[in-house]
């Protein structure tokens, strides 16, 4: 197998993802909408819930808009590798999947493909939304931009493997729904996506730990201090960690002779 | 220590970073701070703290007489007025030593301040006398006492020196007093609770904050009459919590600054436009403004969360905020 075949391969699930992206354009928007929902009359209703304190990677006071934007960011992450995973689910019902993984390029380079094509698709949408949060003033500095990029992509790629080993032990896509209020809303509630973590540690300690055990809280702080130009070491590692764990428990799925596949196949 | 560990150590400290370190720690001996800096004084505190304007970080906190509030700089800025309010006094800080040097004789209860273009008398507003104060800073002697109405705080003086304007909280008026005779010649009636009033550079016309009215009024120079009335509405704030406090103009007259106190924010008003233009969200309660010398940096004290905000002018954003001493109340910037 040469470089070349992997290279046309990357390129093929990449351009297949784009595709969808581009073809489904009620997607994107829907998936713009969200957040901007959140920010528009969410955030407007709880601009002095947030408190006083000043917190890092901010050196002064902030509107509650522009705490909750890395947090929106968050979302339209989770909610695209939950999405994906739903798509292969359905890709795998349908058959178009099998066909995928029939490939004698080996299954885990497969995956990550996938993993790296869906990515990249979720940080247009994340563009696309932090662009149209400069009016709201949420307006990090010019290089935050930049920063952001790598920082998104970390956990986009997470919640992708997320929901790419989500997808491997889904049967049908009926069991999916329950899966996404079991994982996506508790993940989303119980991270600093909301409110910042000192603030659900006055109300609650137990929530506090929960919350900072939250993979995905960590996804949000690295993205909150990219944008204002600075690395959390912390929430880098965890997000690296959790991703291999995740991607892992992910080819372990779609394995055909150990994984969960196998395992269901036989009990149909 | 082991050879590998050692060589770990050398390893963790890269030749670029070692030869900034060297660097940096020579300049910073060779050369003292030019940066400006900002005096802020802390109501419940008794101090003043001091803030490098560069590097942004408090770089002294000075002792001083109970409850200071309002200070103001001499011309060449050798010297920093302080209203040390329960003390009864107008001290004098050498700026350089930042040692007190003297304490003034003030009347009761002095608030806020002016120092006349002429740089020796000072009017002082007693709150609770309900007088002006006027003190010769360097025969340090009262020179005169001026009734006016009650609860007298704000104080300017015109840049041509002609006229000294106070403001009484409860009788909702300006007082307009003529310096050379030292004679209240006119009254301003303004919305309720006047509390800082501040000349624009040409001197052709005088702000005034109401706090409880929550307005800005602007005063012709000229007949003494209020020219334009600004209000103020910030999203998600009630309109109580509105109030406005200190006020500071740029010197192009482009710009006027006014603090709204509980609001936590400051307007920032396009004088042409006659418009609000921004509200910059601030520490709580911000209370009196200054501009450094460049007018590039504005400076807010915020009482109640107890720092100060730096704010970029150009940009209007705000940079950072500060922690300084509780309550600062009174804020001046030296060049």
């Amino acid at each position: 197998m040469t470089i070349s075949a992997y290279y046309y391969c990357f390129v093929g699930i990449l351009k297949r993802e784009m595709t969808r992206f581009l073809q489904q354009r009620s997607r994107f928007f829907s998936s713009l909408v969200r957040p901007l929902l959140w920010l528009a009359v969410f955030a407007a209703g709880f601009r002095s819930a947030l408190g006083i304190a000043i917190i890092p990677p901010y050196e002064t006071y902030i509107s509650y808009e522009v705490y909750i934007a890395p947090g929106l960011i968050g979302i339209i992450l989770l909610f695209n590798g939950m999405q994906s995973s739903l798509s292969m689910v359905y890709d795998r019902e349908v058959g178009s999947m099998r066909v995928l993984l029939t490939s004698p390029i080996p299954r885990a380079y497969l995956l990550i493909c996938k993993l790296l094509a869906t990515s990249l698709v979720s940080l247009f949408q994340v563009y696309a939304f932090i662009a149209i949060a400069r009016l709201f003033d949420i307006t990090p500095p010019l290089m935050g931009y930049v920063y952001l990029l790598p920082a998104a992509l970390l956990p986009a790629l997470m919640l992708s493997a997320l929901g790419l080993f989500l997808s491997s032990v889904i049967r049908q896509l009926e069991n999916f729904a329950g899966v996404m209020n079991f994982i996506v809303f508790p993940m989303f509630f119980l991270s600093s996506a909301l409110y910042p973590l000192w603030k659900m540690r006055e109300s609650n300690e137990i929530i506090y730990q929960i919350c900072a055990l939250n993979p995905f809280t960590h996804g949000i702080e690295l993205i909150r201090f990219a944008l204002y130009g600075q690395f959390n070491l912390q929430a880098f590692s965890v997000c690296i960690a959790t991703t291999l764990v995740f991607l892992a428990l992910a080819i372990f799925g779609y394995d055909p002779k150990h994984g969960l596949l196998k395992r269901k196949a036989g009990g149909d | 220590m082991t050879i590998k560990s050692a060589i770990r150590v050398i390893g963790s400290s890269t030749p670029l970073n070692f030869i900034g370190v060297f660097l940096g720690a020579s300049i910073g001996f060779a050369t003292p701070s030019l940066a400006e800096q900002v005096y802020v004084s802390n109501e419940k505190d008794n101090t003043l703290s001091v803030i490098d304007l560069d590097t942004l970080t408090v770089t002294a906190t000075i002792e001083v007489g109970l409850r200071p509030r309002g200070i103001t700089f001499n011309k060449d800025f050798s010297q920093l007025y302080i209203c040390a309010s329960d003390s009864d006094s107008v001290q004098v800080l050498d700026v350089k030593t930042q040692k007190i040097i003297a304490n003034l004789p003030s009347g009761v209860d002095p608030e806020q301040f002016a120092l006349h273009p002429n740089n020796k008398d000072l009017y002082i507003s007693n709150e609770d006398n309900a007088i002006v104060t006027v003190v010769d800073t360097v025969k340090r002697e009262v020179i005169s006492q001026i009734d006016v109405g009650l609860e007298p705080e704000g104080m300017a003086i015109s840049p041509d020196g002609k006229w000294v304007v106070n403001t009484s909280e409860t009788s909702n008026m300006l007082h307009w007093i003529d310096s050379d005779s030292h004679e209240l010649i006119d009254n301003t009636l303004v919305d309720q609770r006047p509390r800082h009033v501040e000349f624009s550079d040409d001197g052709k016309t005088l702000w005034a904050s109401s706090e409880i009215g929550g307005t800005v009024s602007v005063i012709d120079v000229a007949n003494r009459t209020i020219s334009h009335v600004y209000t103020f509405k910030i999203p998600g704030v009630y309109k109580d919590k509105i109030q406005p406090v200190g006020i500071t103009l740029t010197h192009d007259n482009r710009f006027a600054f006014v603090a709204l106190g509980p609001a936590n924010h400051v307007a920032v008003i396009d004088i042409a436009q006659q418009k609000v233009i921004k509200y910059l969200l601030v520490g709580r309660r911000v209370w009196h403004l200054a501009l450094n010398g460049d007018e590039t940096r504005l400076i807010s004290s915020n009482g109640i969360s107890g720092d100060v905000s730096i704010i970029d002018v150009k940009s209007l954003t705000v940079l950072k905020s500060i922690k300084v001493g509780r309550f600062p109340w009174g804020v001046a910037v030296k060049p």
